[in-house]
């Protein structure tokens, strides 16, 4: 059955309270979920009083800050700082979304709170373990297939059929969609979430790609693919846009035009 | 106890089942069948509700009137049975539970279908009379 209370030990408890340095001209509270694997404490929910005119706009400027001048044992991925890596994956203010990208004066409301992505196991502090989440992105074999003599030079495609995977190749795995997904939470053994589909059907609309019906056999599950009931999380949080619900669907319309 | 299974090995599990296209295709084509179907039986209702015992019974007896009810019962059930396993698959993991489950849903399904036409019938073909 549905489990609707959390195990006792995964309780979030009251944490520590870090003020704001003195001479602060602009407080901000931040309330982040803090776990550490090495103890064997529940996770807590640490408040940070931020002084906002003494860091960048956005959340992640905010956590760095956290770090470099409050409290250095906080963890958290980020690289790219720019929304093109997906590292920094969280949920800010109960919304899924990249911590680079998100101001956080975006979030309403006095205080903001950041979790780590739903659903997923909480490895330390914001940082999930995304190992099945990248296995199953494997699992669709995300690379070209051909069985055709190679070419002299590339595999020709029209600008026409180019424009097809607009929409799609610009997902960056960032697990933002799928860690949102109700199903996904219920199912995420055996559904294979939004992102994970719309990048198959990045390679099912591929006009070079010679295995469209492998990879439809393979996508063609009650549970792989039609746990989706179009519930549109994904496309509500995608913090590049995107509308994976759209993406799943064509699957859908391509699956039932080989029966009709 | 951990488990050495690797990710890849995990996320493939037991591979596609290979079917799943032709139960979404029902599922929508039968919601588009009972659009204009529930349509009529508001109207049969309304009409019914003018009607006396024997004006009932010979309305149910029209043809038109009783293949009507028969599709309509038959489709909604379908639907119903379609609608109820999608539900209990999302939310039941245990595999005895969730047997138990989609055999009940297609058991009461299929009875009180079943039953509802064999009433439909009955007074279709003057059984009722």
């Amino acid at each position: 059955m549905v489990q609707l209370a959390l195990p006792k030990n995964s309780r979030v408890q009251k944490g520590r309270h870090h003020p704001a340095p003195a001479g602060a001209t602009k407080v901000k509270t931040f309330k982040v979920y803090r776990y550490d694997p090495e103890t064997s404490e529940n996770p807590r929910w640490d408040t940070y009083d931020v002084d906002v005119d003494a860091c960048g706009p956005m959340v992640l400027d905010v956590l760095i800050h956290i770090k470099n001048t409050m409290d250095p044992t906080l963890a958290f991925r980020r690289s790219c700082r720019e929304g093109v890596c997906g590292s920094c994956a969280m949920n800010v203010g109960g919304r899924n979304t990249l911590a680079c990208t998100h101001g956080h004066t975006e979030t309403p409301g006095a205080d903001c709170q950041i979790s780590p992505l739903p659903s997923m196991p909480v490895l330390k502090d914001l940082i999930p373990d995304l190992s099945h989440f990248y296995a199953q992105y494997a699992s669709i074999e995300p690379w070209l297939h051909t069985t055709s003599p190679e070419p002299q030079g590339e595999w020709l495609q029209s600008p026409e059929d180019r424009e097809k995977i607009d929409g799609l190749y610009e997902c960056i795995l960032c697990a933002c969609c799928t860690t949102s997904c109700p199903s996904y939470w219920w199912n995420g053994e055996k559904y294979l979430g939004p992102a994970t589909l719309l990048h198959a059907y990045r390679w099912l609309i591929d006009s070079r790609d010679e295995a469209t019906g492998d990879r439809l056999d393979a996508l063609e599950d009650p549970f792989k693919l039609y746990r989706c009931h179009t519930i549109m999380n994904c496309a509500q949080v995608c913090p590049k846009g995107l509308n994976p619900a759209k993406a799943i669907a064509e699957v859908k319309k391509m699956l039932a035009d080989r029966i009709v | 106890m951990a488990s050495y299974r690797t990710p890849l090995g995990r996320a493939r599990g037991l591979g596609a089942a290979h079917h799943g296209a032709s139960h979404w295709l029902a599922e929508r084509v039968s919601a588009i069948a009972l659009v204009p179907l529930v349509l009529w039986a508001i109207f049969g209702v309304l009409r019914l509700a003018t009607l006396d015992y024997q004006g009932a019974v010979l309305w149910v007896s029209s043809p038109l009137n009783a293949v009507l009810l028969v599709l309509l019962t038959a489709t909604a059930y379908w639907h119903m049975h379609a609608g109820m396993r999608v539900i209990v698959e999302d939310y039941i993991h245990k595999t005895l539970t969730k047997a138990i489950l989609l055999m009940l849903n297609l058991s009461v399904s299929v009875l009180v279908g079943v039953l509802a036409i064999f009433s439909i019938l009955k007074v279709a073909l003057g059984g009722a009379l």
